[in-house]
């Protein structure tokens, strides 16, 4: 009868996606252990937020109005005493760049075990057994989390958002803020440099990854787009290597694109990348590793050396 | 100051490989200083070089195999290393979170550092949660995913911006002493140069037990066990092209041109 605590996250006055995704992966773990799902919301207008939140499955929602934006220290506070009231067998967080700032925390403060990007989560009501990827999705595990509370962030996008409306009751918890162990102050957010292209916009894109080796080779794939009439985008390592700037970075930190097709050549497909380009019509993948986690979402593939395949492809349309 | 960079040998996966039991058949592994740990690396060296760091010092949890990769810490700029290893770690499949913290948290008790810099997550277990759980544990400051530092000489606070999703970044100052988990790309990593393979063999490489550090050889099993591991199955049914790389360019360009690309 373990009860489940889920996360939820917002920004800027708006909450995020992830926040039903969350709630659907904790209703599921309440179906399973008999419990009650509990939902915090900390900081922001969380009275709004929280009406958003009554959804299905969800039966209580504690509201905790402390400041407008995130603050790991006050979400680590304000979780830690709701686990320390409700006492449930599973904290729920989204594994986003702030689930990530405060769920380890909050596991060690507690002294429970934590797990982190997990794609399943099932239990008997003993024993948690987490799915997660290792050696960037190349390989599915299966891990046994032992402990009467467990800590666990969820992978964005792999439990459906839950959209029916529910009948939750709301309430206000009281968390004590010890503002003095307060150690860190956001003081804005800002945008990446937008630059004059936008990738989203594109109806073809053709991206390129970490196979090109050098900055010299994107020539090449440069050429590739002109022949096809495409605009260039890349994976991450690309603009980690200051190749192309940042506006032309696909992924989850990047930009999000839903062209009608995708030419992802040399990339191998991270979990980040993938974020920000699954929605595309049509995914095509030029890669040497058939095992690569891009081969998983690509419609079409080539399993062979991109620079014997992009240059034939540049003649074929020259 | 002084800055401790916790790094870690992941290992690097080949193309084809086949798995045995719970890991990857040792035939189709190698080893490699953690991407993510280089750009940690980087950014203390860098701060030593601006003169606002005395000392940077870096630790791994290892056995004697990962000294190659520890010396490419060294090389790099690093001024000396710690590799932490015992019996008690032989065969555990998985080194939870708890494990890790559990033998950095007497480290950061015995060296004391200013500031630690670690990457935001490992190549192989992915679990990017070390430094924040680090950080409750000794009672630092923390921050997640940081993609730009500014540290000024004798400074209280680190300014640092966190990369959010969707091409956001947050700016936050951070009270010393922090811990804060580096992201790809807030640098360029320096190769290490042959003068610096060179200096990286003359310095210190310490080796410590969890006898040494006073760590409980039973904090290290950790509550996590690794029960399965297998290929993802595939969620599309993809079409894949064969022949010579012509043929192969040639059935994709029918394909684009019957999506209507390039007319």
């Amino acid at each position: 009868m373990s009860d489940v605590l889920a996360v939820a996250e917002h920004r800027q006055g708006e909450l995020r996606d992830v926040s039903r995704e969350v709630v659907t992966a904790g209703s599921e773990l309440a179906d399973e252990t008999g419990g009650d799902l509990h939902v915090a919301v900390i900081s922001g207008d969380v009275e709004t937020f929280a009406d958003a939140l009554s959804l299905e499955g969800v039966d209580t929602i504690h509201t905790v109005a402390h400041g407008e934006e995130f603050n790991h220290d006050v979400y680590t506070q304000a979780i830690t005493q709701l686990a320390d009231e409700l006492a449930p067998g599973y904290v729920l967080a989204p594994n986003s760049v702030n689930g990530l700032d405060y769920a380890p925390a909050v596991a060690t403060r507690l002294g429970v075990p934590l797990v982190t990007d997990t794609v399943d989560l099932a239990t008997d009501g003993e024993t948690l057994v987490a799915t997660r990827e290792m050696y960037g999705g190349k390989v599915e595990t299966t891990t046994e989390v032992d402990g009467d509370q467990v800590v666990a962030t969820i992978r964005g996008a792999e439990w459906a958002p839950t959209e029916a409306a529910g009948d939750a009751t709301i309430e206000a918890f009281d968390a004590e803020i010890d503002e003095d162990a307060i150690g860190s102050t956001v003081t804005g957010f800002e945008e990446v440099a937008g630059g004059d292209v936008d990738i989203s916009e594109a109806d073809v894109l053709v991206s390129v990854g970490r196979g090109i080796d050098e900055e010299d080779n994107l020539d090449l794939v440069r050429e590739l787009a002109e022949a096809l009439d495409a605009t260039l985008s890349s994976s991450r390592p690309i603009v980690d290597a200051g190749w192309l700037p940042a506006n032309r970075q696909v992924g989850q930190s990047g930009k999000v694109v839903t062209p009608d097709v995708y030419i992802a050549i040399g990339i191998s497909g991270a979990v980040q990348h993938v974020a920000g380009m699954k929605g595309s019509d049509t995914i095509v993948a030029i890669n040497t590793d058939p095992n690569a986690p891009i081969m998983d979402i690509a419609d079409y593939a080539i399993h062979d050396d991109l620079f014997d395949v992009v240059p034939a492809l540049i003649e074929q349309f020259s | 100051m002084k800055v401790l960079v916790p790094v870690k040998e992941v290992a690097t996966v080949d193309d084809e490989f086949e798995i045995d039991g719970t890991a990857i058949d040792e035939r189709y592994l190698g080893a490699d200083l953690n991407e993510w740990d280089d750009y940690a690396i980087e950014e203390a060296v860098q701060l030593e070089e601006d003169g606002i760091v005395d000392e940077v010092v870096t630790v791994t949890i290892g056995d004697e195999d990962t000294e190659q990769t520890i010396r490419q810490a060294l090389a790099k700029g690093a001024d000396r290393a710690i590799r932490v290893w015992d019996d008690a770690l032989e065969g555990v499949d998985l080194l939870d979170v708890g494990a890790k913290v559990a033998i950095l948290e007497a480290v950061v008790a015995a060296e004391a550092p200013d500031l630690v810099l670690t990457g935001v997550q490992s190549g192989d277990d992915s679990f990017g949660a070390t430094g924040v759980a680090l950080a409750e544990a000794v009672g630092y400051q923390w921050g997640a995913v940081v993609n730009q530092l500014d540290l000024e000489n004798g400074a209280e606070t680190a300014s640092v911006h966190r990369e959010l999703e969707g091409g956001i970044e947050e700016l936050t100052e951070i009270d010393l002493p922090a811990v804060l988990t580096i992201q790809t790309g807030i640098n360029e990593p320096r190769y290490a140069s042959l003068r610096g393979i060179r200096m990286a063999q003359r310095k210190e490489l310490e080796h410590q037990t969890l006898d040494d550090l006073g760590v409980d050889a039973s904090t290290v099993a950790g509550d996590l066990r690794l029960t399965e591991m297998y290929e993802p199955e595939s969620q599309s049914d993809t079409t894949v092209y064969e022949g010579s790389a012509e043929d192969t360019a040639a059935q994709l360009a029918d394909l684009l041109r019957e999506k209507g690309v390039a007319q």
